[in-house]
């Protein structure tokens, strides 16, 4: 066990915590000082989401000692952790969508007072207050629902400034976010720093957590495997700290020579999302588009598998078309869809691994009206086992599952209906970073199994290392086309953006 | 949230919807029958407002918090009940504000049980109050009587005779407005003061928005979930005892039933059913029209039998139709 750090803001101490069994945390030190900016990395069931809810006070540690201004805390609860300034954003931020911004801004805060009257005034001037500080302009009378996410996400920061937050934890802030959101909400941390608010960042996404911290806290299996200055630290060595190995990056393997045209987009339309766009997919190929968000590569992806109805335009498969708009004519001539949102389009949550996985082939199975069982269960456990799905039961339900785990069993769904084409949105959001390497090795290896596998992506790394081809797009138009190996990221950056 | 008068918010509203129905069905009224339009009409149809005006401010409460309470009719009838039985056993001359307020413990008490399944033991609401609904009733039926009484106490028929305003219109007909009406209206007022200017009120809200996040920032939930229960068994038993003076006679077969056409009014005035939304003006306006279908659907040359057919096509366009303008709106959108 560590001493006490007297200059420290926040100090964790041998912190312990057990779920039934479950070591989530073991003896972990954790020091937060006044205006630090901190990346708490791990992966998926790391326990980082298990610190991050001790220091909200959502969660009681089972051993260990949590010092406040040097001041011994017993028990922690979710009011006395934010009457200190600790302050969580949620990955989901927490807020309450049917009432107004200056309402959620000013609760917390009306809370840790423990007001009993509420003023909509005073709420109104916290809000504008606390928006005025990081410097952005969002009608304070406009229900939560109704916003963007980033402004969603400013929100929530806002409502841990006006309660004074002393230290800010952003749980994965930066996930739903475009580019240059991502940017701007960056600019307001090191303001936030700049204030003396202490800020931990909790993320998978590597490079942005190395830019904007100072210290760097690596958790693996619940213990604390690295921890030193940012700077001591890049993109590889962090990947190994949290995975424990070596994750190397491949380049695409070789495309066949001479490989059949597969899938034939012409002219596809669709007024105001996409326009005029073409384009072949080979046998065997990776096919990668990208675009920034608002770019009309989700609403092209689900054009391609009949969720959005093109105005005009044609695809054709193996030589014959396929209907526009129609997602369950699409799914028989073999088209896979893997989709962005594989929580609320692509799962049954609270079914199990194996439900998930036969729903794609309750047709195949049927005899005569009927379901032949065995054989459905047998198909499908064995391709959850081939996609080395990590659960203790087949029967768990898929929302007890990691990011990754999740979109495998998506994927074994798709795989056991042995399609032509696959195109996958997003096929890594939310998953970690060694699950990522295992999805981007299964995409390489349908395509060498002759599959076409379409990849629609703003994750420019996971792009070039998987594709033969990358379409940009801009303004629903494709503005370029390149090759692989032809290009590197910062080129492609420069092109999405220009 | 657009502003009242924000055009885009205005023709959107449930409220502009209901009550541009209201206004409609009035004009259809007064047009086939020129008495309708009269102040014998409002009379009739306030009275026959405070009842169901009361429980749909208590069905508000629950659906904004995010839960749904069908049980208040029962606890209604039972406070009613006891509260009579138990004045005519022991003291017959109680005066009506002890016997008002002791209907009110009891629906507060009962409320209480709701509470506690729901708040401590986290069980839903529908299956709790579905349980408590038949269990209050049947339990008022086998132990306490099930026998009409219609000699009430002296003191709430007398009640039942206070009037705030009564008169003779020039054709000769009569009209008043029972001091009941005062309850309701120290109904409204105190839950609007307590929705829009307390915390406790807006944590209620929030509950409805998000538990999680309620939860998350330091609401005491399971405190808030047992105020509700027993602010909703407190109004129960108010209606209840005002519904049993104003009919003079304890019946304890009457109330339940009506808790779906209680909680039409509600949806109707624009509370949804997931929690979070919901007004005192939508909850009055769809108890305004409710009342006016049930009493004067015979006006306007509709036999009484199609009275929930109306109704329910009421809620059918009501809700729908500004649940289809909002997804339109979400489709273009995208």
């Amino acid at each position: 066990m560590a001493l006490p750090d007297p200059g420290a803001f926040v100090s964790m101490m041998g912190v312990t915590k057990r779920y039934a069994g479950v070591t989530a945390l073991d003896n972990v030190d954790f020091r937060v000082g006044a205006g630090e900016a901190i990346c708490l990395a791990g992966e998926n069931g790391s326990g980082k989401s298990t610190l991050l809810k001790i220091l909200a006070g959502v969660e009681q540690p089972t051993e260990g000692v949590i010092q406040i201004d040097g001041l011994q805390k017993d028990q922690l609860n979710p009011r006395l952790s934010a009457a200190a300034g600790i302050m969580v954003i949620f990955q989901d931020f927490s807020l309450f969508p049917n009432l107004t911004v200056a309402e959620n801004i000013a609760f917390a805060c009306q809370l840790t007072q423990h007001q009993k009257w509420f003023h909509k005034r005073d709420a109104r001037t916290l809000a504008t207050v606390a928006l005025e500080r990081i410097g952005v302009d969002i009608p304070i009378d406009e229900r939560v629902e109704s916003l963007p996410v980033a402004h969603k996400q400013l929100v929530a920061i806002a409502r841990a400034l006006a309660s004074e937050a002393r230290l800010i934890i952003m749980d994965e802030p930066t996930t739903a976010l475009t580019e240059r959101e991502v940017r701007s909400l960056l600019r307001i941390i090191r303001m936030l720093k700049d204030d003396g608010v202490a800020v931990v960042f909790v993320s998978h996404k590597l490079a942005e957590v190395l830019e904007v911290s100072e210290r760097v806290v690596v958790l693996r299996n619940g213990c604390k495997v690295a921890e030193g200055p940012a700077e001591e630290f890049d993109t590889t060595s962090l990947t190994r700290h949290m995975t424990g190995r070596d994750v190397p990056e491949h380049p695409p393997n070789r495309l066949i020579e001479t490989p059949e045209t597969l899938m034939q987009v012409r002219n596809l339309n669709k007024e105001g999302s996409f326009h005029d766009v073409s384009f072949d997919i080979r046998k065997g190929e990776v096919l990668g588009i990208t675009g920034l968000l608002g770019s009309g590569r989700t609403s092209l992806a689900k054009a391609l598998f009949g969720l959005v109805t093109p105005d005009k335009g044609q695809i054709n498969l193996n030589g014959h078309p396929i209907p526009l708009g129609d997602p369950i004519a699409a799914a028989s001539s073999q088209i896979g869809y893997v989709p962005e949102d594989r929580l609320t389009e692509g799962l049954f949550l609270t079914q199990s691994i194996i439900r998930n996985v036969a729903i794609g082939r309750l047709d195949h199975h049927d005899k005569h009206g009927f379901l032949d069982l065995p054989a459905l269960v047998g198909d499908a456990s064995k391709w959850s086992n081939r996609f080395k799905v990590k659960t203790p039961s087949i029967e768990a339900p898929v929302q007890s599952l990691s990011g990754g785990n999740q979109q495998r069993v998506v994927l074994a769904r798709w795989l056991a209906r042995a399609p032509l084409v696959l195109i996958l949105n997003g096929p890594s959001v939310g998953v970690d970073v060694g699950s990522k390497s295992d999805i981007h090795d299964i995409i390489r290896n349908l395509a060498s199994s002759g599959l076409g596998v379409v990849v629609i992506s703003d994750d420019l790394p996971e792009l070039i290392s998987t594709c033969h081809r990358i379409l940009v797009m801009r303004l629903g138009k494709i503005i370029d086309e390149v090759g692989a190996g032809t290009v590197t990221e910062d080129e492609l950056a420069y092109k999405l953006a220009s | 949230m657009n502003g009242f008068f924000s055009p885009a918010g205005f023709f959107t509203r449930n409220e502009t919807l209901v009550a541009l129905v209201i206004l409609g069905f009035s004009c259809i009224a007064t047009v086939s029958d020129p008495n309708f339009l009269s102040i014998t009409t409002v009379s009739d149809i306030l009275r026959a407002s405070i009842v169901l005006g009361i429980l749909a401010v208590a069905a508000m409460l629950v659906l904004i918090s995010g839960g749904i309470d069908v049980s208040f009719t029962a606890v209604a009838v039972s406070a009613m009940y006891m509260t009579t039985t138990f004045t005519l056993a022991y003291w017959p001359e109680m005066p009506w504000p002890l016997i008002f307020l002791l209907s009110i413990c009891i629906g507060g008490l009962l409320g209480a049980i709701n509470g506690i399944f729901i708040a401590w033991l986290k069980l839903p609401t529908l299956i709790v109050t579905l349980g408590t609904l038949s269990v209050f009733r049947g339990f008022l039926l086998t132990f306490v009587g099930s026998q009409r009484i219609s000699a009430l106490p002296p003191d709430m028929r007398g009640f039942s005779r206070l009037m705030v305003a009564r008169g003779t219109t020039e054709g000769g007909s009569f009209y008043a407005l029972p001091l009941a009406f005062v309850a309701l209206i120290f109904v409204i007022l105190l839950t609007w003061f307590l929705l829009n200017y307390t915390v406790l009120g807006r944590s209620i809200y929030a509950l409805g928005g998000s538990v999680e996040s309620a939860r998350r920032i330091g609401i005491n939930v399971l405190r808030i979930q047992f105020f509700i229960y027993v602010y909703v068994g407190m109004l129960a038993g108010l209606a209840g005892i005002i519904h049993g003076s104003m009919s003079r006679m304890a019946d304890p077969f009457s109330l339940v039933g009506h808790e779906l056409s209680v909680i039409a009014a509600v949806v109707l005035g624009g509370a949804r059913l997931v929690g979070g939304y919901g007004t005192l003006t939508g909850t009055l306006l769809g108890v305004a029209l409710i009342v006016l279908v049930q009493n004067s659907l015979i006006v306007v040359g509709i036999p009484s039998t199609w009275q929930s057919v109306a109704i329910g096509l009421l809620i059918l366009i009501g809700t729908g139709v500004p649940a289809w303008q909002a997804k339109k709106a979400a489709a273009e959108a995208a």
